[in-house]
Order: structure tokens, then sequence, then C-alpha cells
């Protein structure tokens, strides 16, 4: 049997899925990227490839996408994550559809037509807000984990408005609103909603709706609030963390002339 | 679609021509302020050089100084010095890199050029600005501190329709600025020789437009990149014999590249139409990066904004007011996008790349919606990478060339 992988190094977090010829998910994985991109993508891969046959793992087609993409020295190929996220939602959601993924260190809203072409994307400015980081600066400055924002903000009872586009700005409003003595649940759903603004101003929002992305894997509330706001079901495929890796590693199976070729 | 090995930038022959005349004009200038003569006159880049030269000035551009900060990467070092005193980050970078250089009192002039140990210290500036009003805070800047007058033409802006009114008053005003040009550089204006120079003026800016349409063939025979260094002579020396002959041999260089069918870019796929200022800092790194793509930036509203077509010697003040206020930045929104729809015909353009460049609004087209519109209309792609023409701190590598790479997919992918 032959593998097809895709690795998705982020600026954050990278991530490895493995397909077998039908496109059957086989193994999976998300570590921190850390300092070393080509060391993390190894890693990714041994994590994801747990229980699998190691001699096939010799028999693989890699192709990395991130933005360590090119520090994945084994790979074969290396696509942009913007084609590989397009590749891994339209596997997902085979209908005309815009993608909204909020990473890491940046987000993408990605156009995508009813045969799964790409006819457009965006991708954020330089600064952190809209995006993961963001969130994790600011969890850290209210000395939060941050995988308790979610349901922090679930039990938010006011609406706060966070207005500044810039994370030093927001930190600063943060300070003012705890003086003002604003619950914490309160101003973490502010901080949502701020995120959720950034991104979604990025582009017109129309028609169907998919998210992805590290934020929205651990925030349901975040997308619910996403929802609210566009006034729609979002759809959200399974392992919303992993779907430019899954992008990957469908091209490597396309390179194949495999099954969504 | 990955990048792969840096490829090789074909190399342009006349290059050591170019070099050779840019230092002449440098020396030149270099000269005349040690000696005091002839008088030397800072000009912006479309501002009424031939009124300059006739008058018997040696003109000099700072916006060239501030192409050489940015390209040499030393502007990241001067323009902190200009906003010390005041001028802000966000405002034009040429200015503030141009400004900081002067008060550190350096210059890349000196590095290139053995001997020179500074710009050339005026005796006039002449500012237009029909491009900015940057230029003018520029060049006053410069008149306080070294107590020289700064004189200048005030145009209007986002022009339509260009009408008799709006050329007679330019027209008033190159006129009105020779009674003073004449007192500081003591010559007595002479309409002959201004003639000749407006003539020599479009002789030049007519055989840079013939170099810009040779990349109307497949493959295109020189980059966006390189255009914007072979620019060089079309803008510090048009008006002179030594421009005209200068271009006269690189035609003749890219109509062969053109009969033997080699492109700037080995298999050339896709065709790219830049739209903005260049990223001084990263010419060489982007040309290979497009290179690596296999795709051609080919034409460009930068370099097509030395072609003045109105230049007529017969008709000067009136052809010089009409060349200088129908270029592209002084026009509407219009204008804008019909001339980049002609353009995207012409070359045979399959994607639009928009510079948004921090520190230069006025030629960063992108921010009212002209992408969005353009791609509805000529159905083919565009993009907005975020940048500057010298101040890196505003450009993310991994952002932009992300952003290429993901273009050069979609592209690929039509
Ligand atoms: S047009 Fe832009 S780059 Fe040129 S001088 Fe004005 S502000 Fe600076």
């Amino acid at each position: 049997m032959e593998y097809f992988v895709g690795i998705d190094v982020g600026a954050s977090t990278t991530k490895a899925v493995i397909l077998d010829k039908s496109a059957q998910i086989l193994g999976h994985s998300v570590i921190h990227s850390g300092a070393d991109f080509g060391a993390a993508a190894e890693d990714v891969l041994h994590k994801a490839s747990v229980g699998l046959k190691k001699e096939n793992l010799g028999r693989k087609i890699v192709i990395s996408t991130g933005y360590g993409r090119r520090n994945v020295l084994f790979a074969d190929l290396t696509k942009t994550e913007i084609s590989c996220h397009a590749k891994g939602s339209y596997h997902y959601f085979q209908r005309a559809h815009t993608l909204i993924d909020i990473g890491g260190q940046d987000s993408k809203i990605i156009k995508i037509d009813d045969g799964g072409k790409r006819i457009g994307f965006k991708m954020n400015r330089k600064c952190a807000a809209g995006t993961g980081a963001f969130l994790e600066e600011i969890a850290n400055r209210l000395k939060i984990k941050i995988e308790k924002l979610n349901g922090l903000a679930e039990k938010a009872t006011k609406n706060v408005t966070i207005g500044s586009y810039c994370t030093v700005f927001t930190a600063t409003e943060i300070l003012t609103k705890i003086r003002q003595n604003i619950r914490v649940e309160d101003i973490v759903k502010g901080i949502f909603e701020s995120v959720i603004k950034r991104a979604l101003e990025m582009d017109l929002l129309e028609g169907n709706i998919v998210m992805s992305g590290g934020v929205v894997a651990h925030n349901p509330y975040f997308v619910k609030m996403c929802e609210q706001k566009l006034g729609k079901e979002i759809f959200v495929p399974p392992l919303p963390q992993l779907i430019g890796a899954l992008g990957g590693a469908l091209f490597a199976l396309e390179t194949k002339g495999g099954k969504h070729a | 679609m990955s990048e792969e090995k840096k490829p090789a930038i074909k190399k342009i022959q006349a290059t050591g021509h170019m070099r050779k005349i840019m230092a002449d004009y440098f020396y030149e200038l270099d000269n005349a302020m040690k000696q005091g003569s002839p008088k030397i006159a800072w000009c912006t880049s479309v501002g009424p050089a031939e009124l300059l030269l006739s008058l018997g000035f040696l003109v000099y551009y700072p916006e060239n100084h501030g192409a050489m900060l940015g390209s040499s990467r030393q502007a990241a070092s001067y323009i902190p010095v200009a906003n010390a005193i005041g001028y802000s980050p966000d405002i034009c970078s040429y200015l503030t890199s141009d400004v900081g250089a002067f008060i550190k009192k350096e210059t890349p002039l000196s590095r290139a050029y053995e001997g020179i140990e500074g710009v050339p210290i005026p005796d006039v500036l002449v500012y237009n600005t029909n491009q900015c009003r940057d230029v003018q805070d520029w060049f006053s800047w410069y008149s306080k501190e070294l107590n020289v007058p700064a004189l200048g033409i005030s145009t209007y802006r986002n022009i339509g329709n260009i009408t008799e009114d709006h050329l007679s008053s330019i027209e008033k005003q190159i006129k009105g600025l020779i009674p003073q040009l004449e007192e500081i550089g003591g010559n007595k204006f002479d309409i002959d020789k201004f003639r000749h120079i407006l003539g020599l003026s479009y002789d030049c800016t007519q055989l840079w437009k013939k170099v810009l349409e040779t990349n109307k063939s497949i493959p295109a025979p020189i980059s966006f990149f390189d255009e914007t260094i072979h620019m060089g002579p079309a803008v510090v020396l048009r008006g002179t014999e030594t421009a005209v002959e200068y271009y006269e041999v690189l035609l003749q260089e890219l109509e062969e590249r053109v009969a033997q069918k080699e492109g700037a870019v080995q298999d050339e796929k896709f065709r790219v139409y830049w739209e903005g200022m260049p990223i001084w800092g990263k010419l060489r790194d982007l040309a290979e990066f497009f290179i690596s793509l296999r795709t051609a930036v080919i034409a460009s509203t930068y370099c097509n904004s030395w072609i003045f077509d109105s230049f007529d010697p017969d008709d000067p003040f009136m052809s010089m007011a009409r060349a200088y206020t129908e270029i592209f930045i002084v026009r509407d929104e219009n204008f804008k996008e019909l001339y980049i729809e002609k353009m995207v015909d012409m070359y045979g353009i399959n994607g639009i790349l928009f510079h948004d460049a921090k520190t230069c609004p006025n030629n960063s087209n992108n921010r009212y919606g002209m992408p969005e519109r353009l791609e509805k209309k000529l159905g083919i792609p565009a993009l907005t990478i975020n940048g500057d023409l010298n101040d890196l701190r505003c450009y993310s590598e991994e952002q932009a060339k992300t952003n290429i790479e993901a273009f050069v997919e979609q592209l690929a992918n039509k």
C-alpha cells in the first residue's frame, strides 16, 4: 500500500494527514511548530503514522504546505496553503462556497466555485488582529489558559466592544475594561467578536460558508457567534485544523491519478 | 507549483552602457557643484525638466536618489532620522529616506562613484505637484535647510477630461517660472533651445515606449524589474542626446531578443501587469521569484509614466503642460481603469498585481475598489500585496510571496 501525505507547517502548529489511495484518512496529528520547522515536519509525520506499517512509509508521496513548506526536505512538492485549504475544504463540501480559515498567524478567505476551482482569495494583512495569535496574546495578558476561552465566552451576559485594529491598542482597551470591573467572560466574548469582525471584513461573504482553522477547532462558541453575525449556518468540516494538510494529501493523491484527481 | 532553485536573471548587455552614462551624469553634477558652474536645479521626476535644461541648468532628481536609497537597502537607517524631526513614517519614504540621509551626510552616490562625497547641492528647487503633495514638502525642507528658492507648479488632481482651462493654467505657471530661473541660472530664456530639448525629450520617451512595447511579444524580452533599472536614463537624462542614443542601443538588443524568441522568463507561462511602485529593496529577489514561477511581469503603470506622447517642439509650452498633466497619476479613477484595461488587452495580461505601498497612496490604486472592479470587468484575477517603495518594515516577505505563489496557482488553474 502507498501513502499520500499532506504536511502543513504553520507558524504556530504543524499538521499532518495521511491518506490511502481511496482518500481515507489513516492518520493525522497536530504539534507545535517550534523553532525548527524541518524537525516539526518529521515529528508530526511520525506521530500521524503511529500504528501504520513502517515499510509502507517508505512508499509515500508528500506535499508540504504552509508557512514552513520549504523546510520540509522530504516533501516531493510544495503548494501554497491557499490551494491546499481550498482543496481540503471542497473535499467535504462539494458546492460553491467561501472558506474562512482562521489560522495561528493569518486568516484567509478563499472563494471556491461549484467545480472546486479557486476563484479568489484574500489573506489578512500584517498584524495579528483577526488571527489565533491575537487570542493567544490576549489570553496571556488576562492570565487565562487558551483552552478556557470558549467556556468563558459562552458564559458572557453582556456585549463588550473592543474597537482597535491593533493588538497593542487592544491590550490597553482591555485594561480599561478591567478597571471598569467588566466581567472577564464578557471581555473574552468581546475579544471573540473582535477577531470575527477583523476576519469577516476581509471580503464579501455570500452563499455557503465553511470555516476551518485552529480557532474554529477549539472554540465552537466562536463559530456560533459567526453564525449569528452572518445570519446563516456555517459548515465546519471534521478536523477543521487539518484542512490544509488534508488538501496537501489530496494533491499528493492526484499526482498518482488516484481518487479525487 | 513550487519555487525551485534560484534561477538566473538574463543579463541585458546594454547595462554596461547605462552604467557609464549614469556615472558620467553624476560626475558632471559633482563637478558643477565643486566649480560653481553650471548651476544645478533639483527637479521632481515629472517636473518641467526640459525648461530647466534649456536655461542651462544641470538637473538632479531627488526621487532617483530615493530609489537608490531603496535599492541599496539603506533607506531603513535613514527613515527614522527624518521621523525624529517630525516627518511621519506614514508619508513618502523617498522623502524620509532622502532627508534622513542628507541629515546624516551620507549617500549611496559616494559608494557607487569614487570621489563623490555628497549629493549635488542645488541652486534652485523646482517641483510639480502633479504626482503628489509630498514633493512640495520635500523640496520645502531643502529650501529652508539650504536657503535656496523652491519654485513650483501646482496641478489639478483627479482629472477626467483635460480641458483648455487646465492646460492654460499649467502653461501660465510654467512660463511664470522663467524670470526667476533666468536670474538664478544667469542665462536668458531661448525658445529655440527649449524647442530643441523638448524634441530630444520626445525622442527619448518615444524610444522608451518602444522598449516597453517589445513586451507585446510572447515571450516578453524584458521584465518589469529590469525595466525599472533601465528607466534611469529616461528619468534623469531625458532632453539629452545621450538618452536617445542609449535607448536606441537597448531597443536594438530587445528587438533581437524578440526575433530570437528569447524571453526574460524561461518558459513563460503567465503574463502579469504590475500596478504601483516598485519595491526597490526587493527587485532582484522578486525578479528571481517570478522566474521560478514561470511568470513574466511585463507591463506596468510605473514604467509607462515616462512616456510623454504630447511633447511638441512646435508648441512647446502648451504641449509640455499637456504632457505633464495627462499622465496616469494625475487622472481620475475612471481614466485609470480604462488605461489599465487597455494595457491588459495590449500585452495579453493574465492577472494584475497591485502593490499597496504603505507610504505612497498616490501610486496605490487598490484602495478604492479598483482591483475588484477590474476583476469583474476584465474577467482576470487581481492580487494586492502590501509593501512599500523604500520602507521594508512594511513588507512581509513570506506573506507577499505566498500571495504571489497562490495567485500563480490560481492562474494555472483557470
Ligand atoms: S508619488 Fe509617492 S513615491 Fe513619488 S514622491 Fe510622491 S509620495 Fe513619494
